[in-house]
């Protein structure tokens, strides 16, 4: 390899163009560029759970976190959320395999957890609010919509992107472009699930403990 | 007019005739001002039947080289309307005191100083820096575009969106009156029920998309598109700076749109973030905001300190000193920027512990800066100087950022903050760093990469004049303030009673007026230069001696930048291909692949503007079917796969073969 | 990025190696930290429904610990994290981010804290308390 300082005088000039390439595409970049974008996601969050953290006891002589979450309902949302992972890790298993009826097939099971997991948070909300605490009753119920949905709107749209691929899948089979996509979305999806543990830790088991 | 007032809420929400302040002779003359450009630029435009052309080649361009004369174009447009903000403030300051009471009232008064703020950030100094990353980082990697071209598109139309709306509040409602980063509870809707902070929020929220994005692409690029042979420590200063402030930018700017959306809520759904009642805190926002807002300020600085490093090491014929620790420096600088951030409400009451633990901080992190300082002087010293515009702004640069750096480290100090804090000393710190570091860096940058960008350069005469009004105008129309501030005068107001005040705030507005010479010498630089181009023309490529890899190319360099991808050697590419006898290869040119043009930006970026102003105004069904739209057409966007083209071999050849006769002819 | 087309013979489970471009990870990994994750799932909602420990500050810190280890678990076994991917820079801007995760959740608590406690209006028993 040509050392930079040391070629004496005379001697043939080092090879300064690439004659023969074929050169950077900007599809390698997809999944970094992606992942960034997730790393920015998580400081949305860092925000909402730092403002959480501020104001999550603020109750205003309001209703308070043990007079309103339902554990065990909870505990099956999580459950919803956690295998629509594994089912998304399976997609992508059969993505890899080339088999895009399997690959769609996952997808829409996951797809299905995914919904269930987003109708079972509005029910929530909808409970709540007969319960007589909507979110400008106090601060806690502001900062607690404001994460639980911020996380709830990023499944969503991951769904609504899970259906737009499925029918591009169906469209043009498991090309180079579907694939990265999917891969993308398994960021996402994958990233959404970690963000429910920080949820479900900080603000139903935390909240209603004391 | 309706019968059915609810018919009128329906379609206009709260817009009603009496928005439109046609009674207010100031905002009458500015809306003949405009409309009389206006009509003109469109006039020019028509008559020289550029509509087609800036459509397909400009509107709808990939091209970072483009995108990033745009958003220069668009960053100095912007300078004009947040100067004619400073002017007005100035004069008003120079006059009203005592039974005077000037001419702007207080109510018009704040929102000056708000869009001023705004405006000089958001909409002058992050466009002029990101318009320069987006020029000159692919071609100094040898890269033939960004990771993401049509993200970098869309990015730039979201930025202009966001600038629109502030624009249109000129003359459609009102503008926000609760200062540059809308504080609460003033920005609440129990202070400020209007549609100004409304208009604050989306502008911001739409151009912050826009800058996100644009900060995941510039890292993107800098990592996976480098050239062959330019590992990391042999990046061009500017790429590393430029690394380092598209990191900030990732890192800082989720958090104002988390902040911003939370204030949303409260303003649109009556939470309780920052209100005054049930448990909402508005101290809680100084501290989110400002933790977004100190990195920002790196975000402005960081390319600036690019730059200068570019220029200095070129200009001296030298390579930069110290190199390695410029790249620590910057690195540091990017980790410690998110560890200071109190400092910019000391005074609020957070006690002794909190206040020392920032303050030390604070003063940590000007050990960096201070040795990039040193170190642009070592570069210069036993180097053969070239005092051009660009070097001569180099010069301005050190001794201006140093003095606003020196007072910033004063501030620094929690006691002495709790006498200065938002007096007009803190007013003098940050423009003297502001307008002598980033400024004067993006005056530098424009300059030395205009001939790269247009293939001419800039009348060096008027270039020297302006720098000339700039400087002086600057320390007349800012040192004033320094002594005000110390004397204990307050921001932020429009009248005062002590007439020994007075004197002061003349010599700055005379400070101001020199400034407004500078850029009617700017502007005067731009008419003269292109009216000489021919005169001005460089046809190597490589007009100042440059040492990166932007210089291997012609000027302005072809849609592809680079028929073959450079392979590097060593540190300052480019002086390394002069010293060792390259050769430019003249054949075997290959089909070329490359991102097409597209619409879709600018139109979501329209729809995007559509949906901010529904949204400010309360007309539900243009939020609702805008942002419809808004998802319709991304996900139609996605459903095209053919997005890409390649040049022809033969079109390479051309435009290869008229390089090689422009070198003959140089 | 080359779409690698494996052609594995059907068998229970493909292996494909984890760490491939882009890091697939298989059948194995991602059952791991499925059933990892349930567990990990199950004690914190056990100990605080059950009311294991009486001791809230300790449940508390439990549950915050093995949430941060589920959290570890999904990035090595779903997100398929490794020092390698992209040349170490997702891995580092992972840890860029963490830290400043941290910052600003420890800053803010701290300053806040300290805010709230010098410049918050009182109540009758904070009066008590500071008129010792």
């Amino acid at each position: 390899m040509m050392h930079a300082d040391t070629a004496p005088p005379g001697a043939a000039a080092p090879v300064f163009y690439q004659t023969d390439e074929e050169g950077h595409h900007s599809e390698g970049s997809t999944m970094l560029g992606f992942w960034l974008y997730l790393m920015s996601d998580c400081l949305i969050f860092a925000t909402l759970f730092a403002t959480y953290g501020v104001l999550g006891r603020s109750y205003a002589a309001g209703p308070t976190p043990k007079e309103l979450f339902d554990l065990p309902g909870i505990a099956v949302n999580t459950a919803m959320l956690l295998f629509s992972s594994i089912t998304y890790g399976f997609a992508m298993l059969e993505m890899d395999r080339d088999r895009i009826k399997q690959t769609q097939i996952w997808l829409a099971v996951t797809g299905l957890f995914g919904a269930a997991f987003v109708a079972l948070e509005i029910r929530e909300f909808v409970h709540l609010f007969h319960e007589g605490a909507p979110p400008w009753r106090s601060a806690f119920l502001s900062s607690f919509y404001t994460l639980v949905s911020t996380h709830g709107l990023h499944v969503s749209m991951g769904i609504l992107w899970l259906i737009v691929l499925m029918v591009q899948v169906g469209k043009h089979g498991l090309i180079v472009e579907n694939k990265r996509r999917l891969m993308c979305l398994s960021l996402f999806w994958h990233f959404l699930d970690l963000i429910w543990i920080g949820v479900f830790t900080v603000v139903y088991l935390i909240g209603v403990l004391e | 007019m309706f019968a059915n007032l609810d018919l009128q809420q329906l379609l206009f929400g709260r817009f009603t005739i009496e928005q439109i302040p046609y009674h207010e002779p100031i905002l009458q003359g500015t809306f003949a001002g405009v409309a009389v450009v206006g009509l003109t630029v469109l006039g020019v435009i028509t008559y020289y039947r550029f509509w087609g052309p800036m459509w397909r080649d400009w509107i709808t361009s990939i091209d970072h080289k483009k995108i990033g004369i745009m958003y220069c174009i668009f960053a100095a447009v912007m300078l004009l309307r947040g100067f004619a903000d400073a002017i007005l403030m100035r004069s008003q300051q120079a006059v009203a005191f005592g039974d005077q009471q000037g001419f702007l009232p207080p109510h018009h008064y704040d929102q000056i100083f708000t869009a001023h703020g705004m405006i000089m950030i958001f909409f002058v100094a992050m466009p002029f820096v990101t318009g320069l990353m987006n020029f000159a980082v692919p071609l100094q990697i040898g890269a033939r575009d960004v990771a993401f071209p049509f993200l970098n598109n869309f990015s730039f139309w979201m930025t202009v969106a966001g600038g629109m709306l502030v624009m249109v509040s000129l003359f459609v409602g009102e503008f926000s009156r609760a200062t540059w980063l809308a504080y609460p509870p003033l920005s609440e809707a129990s202070m400020s029920p209007g549609v100004g902070v409304d208009y604050y929020i989306w502008a911001l929220q739409i151009a912050g998309i826009g800058t996100l994005l644009s900060g995941i692409n510039l890292i993107a690029t800098i990592v996976k598109m480098r050239a062959p042979g330019m590992t990391m420590m042999k990046l061009p200063i500017f790429v590393w700076s430029s690394l380092c402030t598209n990191i900030l930018i990732v890192a800082a700017f989720p958090i104002l749109t988390a902040v911003l959306a939370m204030l949303s809520l409260d303003r649109y759904v009556g939470t309780h973030f920052f209100t005054n009642d049930l448990g909402g805190n508005a101290m809680l926002y100084f501290n989110l905001i400002w933790i977004w807002g100190h990195p920002e300020v790196y975000i402005l600085i960081l390319p600036a300190f690019g730059v200068f490093s570019e220029i200095t090491s070129t200009f001296c014929g030298k390579r930069l000193f110290g190199y390695t620790s410029m790249v620590y420096a910057l690195v540091v600088i990017t980790i410690l920027a998110y560890l200071v951030w109190l400092h910019h409400f000391f005074t609020m009451g957070s006690g002794a512990d909190v206040n020392s633990f920032f303050g030390i901080t604070t003063m940590i992190i000007s050990i960096p800066t201070g040795a990039k300082i040193f170190n642009w002087m070592f570069t210069m010293y036993r180097g053969r100087i070239r005092f051009e515009v660009p070097m001569l702004w180099v010069v301005a640069f050190i001794v201006t950022f140093v003095i606003g750096g020196m007072t910033g480290v004063l501030l620094a100090v929690p006691p002495a903050d709790f006498v200065l804090h938002n007096s007009l000393f803190l007013i003098a710190h940050f423009h003297n760093v502001i307008i002598g570091g980033v400024l004067f860096g993006m005056f530098a940058g424009v300059t030395f990469w205009f001939p790269k960008a247009f293939g001419f350069k800039l009348d060096e005469f008027w270039g020297k004049v302006a720098l000339v009004f700039w400087v002086t105008g600057f320390y007349v129309a800012f040192m004033p303030l320094y002594v005000l501030g110390l004397m204990g005068v307050t921001r932020r107001m429009q009248h005062f009673d002590d007439p020994s005040l007075q004197i002061w705030f003349v010599i700055a507005a005379i400070g101001a007026a020199l400034i407004a010479c500078g850029i009617a010498s700017q502007i005067v630089m731009f008419v003269v230069s292109i009216r000489n181009r021919d005169k001005l023309r460089d046809l190597t490529g490589d007009p100042w001696g440059g040492r990166t890899l932007e210089w291997s190319t012609s000027s302005p360099p072809p849609d592809y930048n680079f028929a073959f991808t450079p392979v590097v050697h060593d540190s300052d590419a480019w002086w390394d291909m002069k010293n060792r006898g390259f050769a430019r290869p003249m054949t075997g040119y290959k089909p070329i692949h490359m991102p097409k043009n597209t619409a879709t930006g600018a139109i979501l970026a329209g729809l995007n503007f559509a949906f901010g102003i529904a949204m400010i105004w309360y007309v539900w069904w243009l939020a609702a079917f805008s942002f419809l739209a808004i998802f319709v057409v991304a996900i139609a966007h996605t459903f095209n796969y053919k997005r890409d083209y390649y040049i022809p071999a033969d079109t390479v050849s051309r435009t290869e073969g008229q390089r090689t006769r422009e070198l003959e002819m140089a | 990025m080359s779409a690698d087309a494996h052609h594995v013979a059907a068998a229970g489970h493909g292996h494909h190696d984890a760490h491939s471009e882009g890091g697939h990870g298989s059948f194995q990994s991602y059952m791991t930290g499925f059933v990892l994750s349930v567990i990990l799932t199950v004690i914190p909602f056990w100990l605080v429904m059950g009311n294991v420990l009486d001791n809230s500050l300790v449940t508390t810190l439990v549950i915050l610990a093995l949430g941060g280890v589920q959290m570890v678990v999904h990035i090595i076994y779903f997100l398929h994290m490794s020092t390698k991917s992209e040349g170490g820079w997702t891995f580092l801007s992972l840890i860029f981010t963490i830290t400043l995760v941290v910052i600003m959740l420890a800053g803010s608590v701290w300053v806040m804290y300290h805010l709230n406690h010098n410049m918050m209006p009182m109540d009758a028993h904070d009066v008590m308390n500071n008129a010792r």
